[in-house]
């Protein structure tokens, strides 16, 4: 196990330097914007113009800056904000908190709506529950999240007023979880609803595929009772599957997640990334980058371990393929 | 290999539902390439007389625009973009991923460590995310949308490729196809290209559809198309705006559900395509 965890963290190396050297190329393949950016009126002689690329260390060839800057992430200093002179890492840590809160009520609202209705859809082939289950598997699939969005600050802000439009908190209630309860109903389940699909979809299959084996046939002969068979011994094997779906749709959930933040102006790190793509803020949007990609590769190789811990088949050898 | 009557389309017709919504999709772009001529209306034009968030009437089906522009006519030449976007990403996307997966799965050894490695790389980014910094750094054009959208999809197809690769390459036929002295391209391409085609086929419909989502959420959210150029999720940018939302639901709804109704039966094609393909594991 522990030869295991070794090799899958030295496997995900090259993955992060990738990560990095994709973002820090994709920032750099037009530098004068960033001295642009970074000047925004003060750069207007080129003598100035050379001076502010001096002093960001833009006047350096791409490899050393690249190497320069690597050596600052590594350390965890992901420099100042262009805009507001703020280190960027302190600016994405105010945000991690709320983004955590969404995605995380989001998933799991789905997973405790998900699994329950793909196993009723898996064990019913004809029943309503499978109508239900592709029905929404199909709604979730086809919807983009942000028309969610629009309709149901339309329905239920607007026209009903149940729930607030926007925000984490309304002002002067600060930290108040009843209000903060109301306002995270809205978002979640717009990000619930988008990862919903494919869950419901992967737990469906994955049972009806178990309750085809022999060892499910058994269970029934020797007299267990159909819940019994569908729970303790369906489901449990079904799990598998069905986590490798989550793990394999994190990066998914958070792209989706980022836009509904947006939209409800949920103070998180996909209203910081759209609000730097929309100034040109480029150490932060370099910096939010890093992290997300970071946090996906890491969670990634979290899964893999419980993976393997819940599944003994799988051993600690081979890939997850 | 050539069959009189393909089994697999055969089986696809059968797929009334599949069927009808492939029909669907090619009426749907005639009907946006035709229906402009006979509307008559410019969707960059402002209507002076209607003024501003006229609502729908005779003249103006939809209504205007925050501008004075024809909705109706914004919503079609919205659609003929949207779906340019999505189809070429996806040709894009496909055209990239299929040889680089079959690399990888073939030959093995470096190719496959670096190959995968990079797919691994561009798929722990939220795709959404690379395609924003790309769209805003490249500036915000149809064809820059495609081709970041096109070349960030590569990885998904070439992942589906190398997998069956991976399995195809061990089959007596390859075998026998080298012992008979067939080149590495001709094995590639003449061998195992037919038989891992077949996933590729039946992912390619929601791959279009995940083209459309992406730029429509980002069209909508300002940093992808924006106006005088229009796609369906830039249309819906103005009921960002409580005002829109609230009183003009006409001006933001039908571009939603065109959407929805196109990426639906994406959907669907791709499903009855699976089952088409693959007839033992359909259910």
């Amino acid at each position: 196990m522990k030869h295991y965890i070794v090799k899958r963290v030295l496997g995900a190396v090259p993955v992060f330097f990738g990560i990095t050297l994709i973002v820090f190329l994709m920032m750099n393949l037009a530098p004068a914007t960033i001295a642009d950016a970074a000047g925004e009126g003060e750069a207007s002689s080129a003598a100035m113009r050379a001076a502010l690329e001096a002093n960001l260390g833009l006047d350096q060839p791409i490899l050393v800056r690249y190497i320069l800057w690597l050596k600052e992430v590594l350390t965890g200093d992901l420099g100042l904000s262009y805009r507001t002179g703020q280190p960027v890492l302190r600016m994405i840590g105010q945000r991690v908190a709320p983004s955590l809160i969404l995605t995380g009520t989001g998933v799991v609202w789905a997973v405790l709506l998900g699994i329950p209705l793909g196993v009723m859809a898996a064990w019913k082939p004809r029943s309503g529950w499978s109508k239900l289950a592709s029905g929404l598997t199909l709604f979730s699939f086809s919807a983009p999240s942000f028309f969610l969005c629009l309709i149901a600050i339309f329905v239920f802000s607007v026209k009903l007023s149940w729930f607030p439009a926007a925000g984490m908190y309304s002002s002067g209630a600060g930290g108040d979880l009843m209000d903060l309860l109301r306002h995270l109903i809205l978002p979640a389940a717009v990000v619930c609803l988008g990862s919903l699909g494919n869950l419901v979809r992967q737990t469906t299959s994955a049972v009806s595929e178990v309750l085809g084996e022999d060892y499910i046939r058994t269970a029934r002969a020797k007299g267990l009772g159909e819940w019994a068979v569908l729970w303790k011994h369906a489901f449990r094997t079904a799990l598998i599957p069905v986590l490798t779906t989550i793990l394999n749709h994190i990066p998914h959930i958070i792209g989706g997640s980022m836009v509904v933040e947006r939209i409800f102006g949920w103070p998180g790190m996909g209203s910081l990334l759209f609000s730097s793509v929309n100034g040109r803020d480029y150490t932060v949007i370099m910096g939010v980058t890093v992290v997300v990609a970071l946090a996906v590769l890491v969670t990634g190789i979290l899964m893999d371990i419980v993976y393997r811990l819940a599944d003994p088949g799988v051993g600690w050898g081979g890939d997850r393929e | 290999m050539k069959k009189r009557t393909s089994p697999v389309l055969q089986r696809f017709w059968e797929d009334k539902l599949a069927a009808a919504c492939l029909i669907f999709l090619g009426v749907e772009i005639l009907l946006l390439l035709v229906l402009p001529l006979f509307l008559g209306q410019d969707p960059n034009v402002t209507d002076k007389t209607a003024g501003f968030w006229a609502p729908p009437g005779a003249e103006h089906l939809l209504g205007t625009d925050d501008v004075g522009r024809d909705i109706l006519a914004r919503l079609l030449y919205g659609g003929q973009i949207s779906l340019l976007v999505g189809y070429l990403s996806a040709i894009l996307g496909t055209l990239l991923g299929v040889p680089l997966g079959l690399l990888a799965g073939y030959k093995g050894g470096k190719w496959e460590y670096w190959i995968m490695r990079a797919c691994d790389t561009f798929q722990s980014f939220p795709s959404l995310i690379l395609v924003l910094c790309l769209v805003s750094l490249l500036g915000p054009s149809v064809w820059n949308i495609i081709l970041v959208q096109g070349v960030l999809g590569w990885s998904s197809v070439a992942r589906l490729v190398y997998g069956s690769t991976l399995s195809v390459k061990k089959k007596e036929y390859v075998e026998a196809s080298r012992a008979l002295g067939a080149t590495d391209r001709a094995i590639l391409f003449r061998t195992i290209l037919p038989n891992v085609i077949a996933p590729v086929w039946a992912a390619f419909p929601m791959k279009v559809g995940r083209a459309i989502l992406s730029e429509s959420s980002l069209s909508f959210l300002g940093v992808g198309l924006r106006t005088p150029q229009a796609s369906w999720g830039n249309l819906m940018q103005n009921a960002l705006e409580l005002i829109t939302l609230t009183t003009r639901p006409w001006a933001w709804i039908p571009p939603g559900l065109c959407i929805v109704v196109t990426v639906l039966a994406l959907l669907l094609v791709g499903e009855g395509l699976r089952k088409a393909l693959n007839p033992k594991a359909g259910r």
